[in-house]
């Protein structure tokens, strides 16, 4: 059974299970940004901020400006110049291939630094996102990304996945298998 | 780290190849339980799942399914949840490639849009040649696929005679309901013993007498899911993905790729995968 539309109303708790939680307590333990940025906390960063915190806590295994380093390179493209078309396989990991600007901040928020994961602060992350997609030439190196920007950010690869945006159910055209 | 690099000299195993799959006994609440008990507001259509790794591991399930046969699982095989297999609390998604599983569950949270999590977006997306070089993300089921598993790459068989091939079917849409088995390179087919019980979206045995007469030999397996979905060869892969050469598609075989295996059998009794020649 697949339920085609969303569900409507407000079940009635059969079991009286569970706590509910207040907006605040829901706020302190969420960590999922969607891709319209509904849930970016305050703050604000640019790309010589994030140069700086990048330098002393990301470079160390991502390399000098997102390249050249030990694990995923982040950079393809360059300032000014944001690499349009297709990506290498090897390439994917640069943040120019992501489809929206929010999944950067997303994940550097929960996940990085590696040895430190959810360290930084939502400064320190537009920081670093605003200076990776500096890098990339998404963005310009005196831009601001704050709540309200960067879910604005244009991506250069937005079109570069199919489908556009994600279906359920999938393509009844198509084989399981495509 | 699975990567399908062909060596010809070598028999690469099974597990290699094609391991990236298993089946166990979980219990556990359905999903749809504990979502019901929460209360879906109107324009709920996706919920988003994440662990409690280091990483908090994201993943975005339609609610369609989850509402359908996804569970929170607390034991697995009869035991608790191991810790590297997600203790205490884990998503089993049935039928589907297994990032949507997510372990540690630490968050679910329902919303109303595809919520793009790093991993999918980037790890978990495959780029196509048939696409013009852009990427198909969102892969979630897991298509029919069966492999022998007996005799097969890196095994040696020791002479003449009867051997039982065996293997494994499954499939992301459900029960397994039939295994064809070929040992003349696709010539014929015979249909396998399914062993029971027969399990939707389950890991299904299949065997087949076979005796070997010491000749070179290529064996096959096909399986037909109860939707009627056949197993694609390779060359039916291909044509539907637009690619000509599948070994530089770089993906691992082991997953998103659900093309029947053939194994050679040389002379000597050695077994060599035998996809791409």
């Amino acid at each position: 059974m697949i339920l085609a539309a969303p569900v409507a109303g407000l079940a009635q708790s059969r079991t009286n299970l569970g706590t509910p939680l207040s907006q605040d307590e829901i706020k302190a333990f969420d960590f999922m940004v969607g891709p319209e940025g509904k849930e970016l906390p305050p703050g604000h960063g640019t790309a010589k901020e994030g140069a700086e915190i990048f330098a002393k806590q990301c470079a160390v295994c991502h390399g000098q400006n997102g390249q050249g380093g030990a694990v995923q390179r982040l950079v393809v493209g360059s300032p000014g110049n944001p690499h349009r078309g297709t990506f290498k396989d090897n390439e994917k990991s640069a943040v120019s291939y992501y489809p929206y600007p929010t999944i950067a901040w997303d994940y550097i928020h929960r996940a990085m630094p590696a040895n430190k994961p959810g360290s930084l602060t939502p400064d320190q992350v537009y920081a670093v996102v605003a200076f990776l997609y500096y890098r990339n030439g998404i963005i310009q190196e005196t831009d601001i990304l704050d709540a309200k920007t960067l879910p604005k950010v244009e991506m250069p690869n937005r079109d570069g996945f199919v489908p556009a945006k994600p279906v359920w159910p999938p393509d009844p055209k198509k084989p399981s298998w495509y | 780290m699975l990567h399908s690099t062909d060596d010809p000299k070598m028999g690469m195993p099974v597990q290699y190849i094609h391991g990236m799959t298993s089946c166990s006994e979980w219990t556990g609440v359905p999903l749809s339980v504990l979502l019901n008990e929460a209360g879906l507001q109107q324009g709920a259509s996706w919920l988003v799942s994440e662990g409690g790794d280091d990483g908090k591991f994201s993943h975005t399930l339609p609610l369609g399914k989850a509402m359908d046969d996804v569970m929170v699982a607390y034991a697995q095989n009869g035991e608790p949840v191991r810790p590297e297999q997600g203790f205490p609390l884990r998503l089993v998604v049935p039928g589907w490639e297994g990032p949507s599983s997510v372990k540690w569950l630490r968050h679910i949270k329902v919303v109303d849009q595809p919520y793009m999590t790093w991993n999918e977006s980037m790890n978990h997306s495959i780029m196509r040649a048939d696409l013009g070089g852009k990427s198909r993300w969102y892969h979630f089921e897991m298509a029919q696929k069966s492999v022998i598993t007996r005799p097969s790459g890196g095994m040696t068989l020791p002479g003449k005679g009867f051997y039982e091939i065996t293997g494994l079917a499954w499939s992301g849409g459900g029960a397994i309901r039939r295994v064809e088995v070929s040992t003349d390179g696709g010539r014929s087919w015979k249909d396998a013993k399914l062993q029971t019980p027969v399990l939707p979206k389950a890991h299904t045995r299949f065997n087949l007498d076979w005796t070997w007469d010491g000749e070179e030999a290529v064996l096959q397996s096909r399986c037909t899911d109860e939707r009627g979905e056949v197993q694609p060869t390779l060359a039916e892969l291909n044509k539907n993905w637009g690619i000509t050469d599948m070994a530089a598609q770089k993906t691992s075989r082991a997953i998103h790729i659900n093309a029947i295996q053939p194994w050679r059998v040389d002379r000597d009794g050695s077994i060599h995968d035998a996809m791409f020649s």
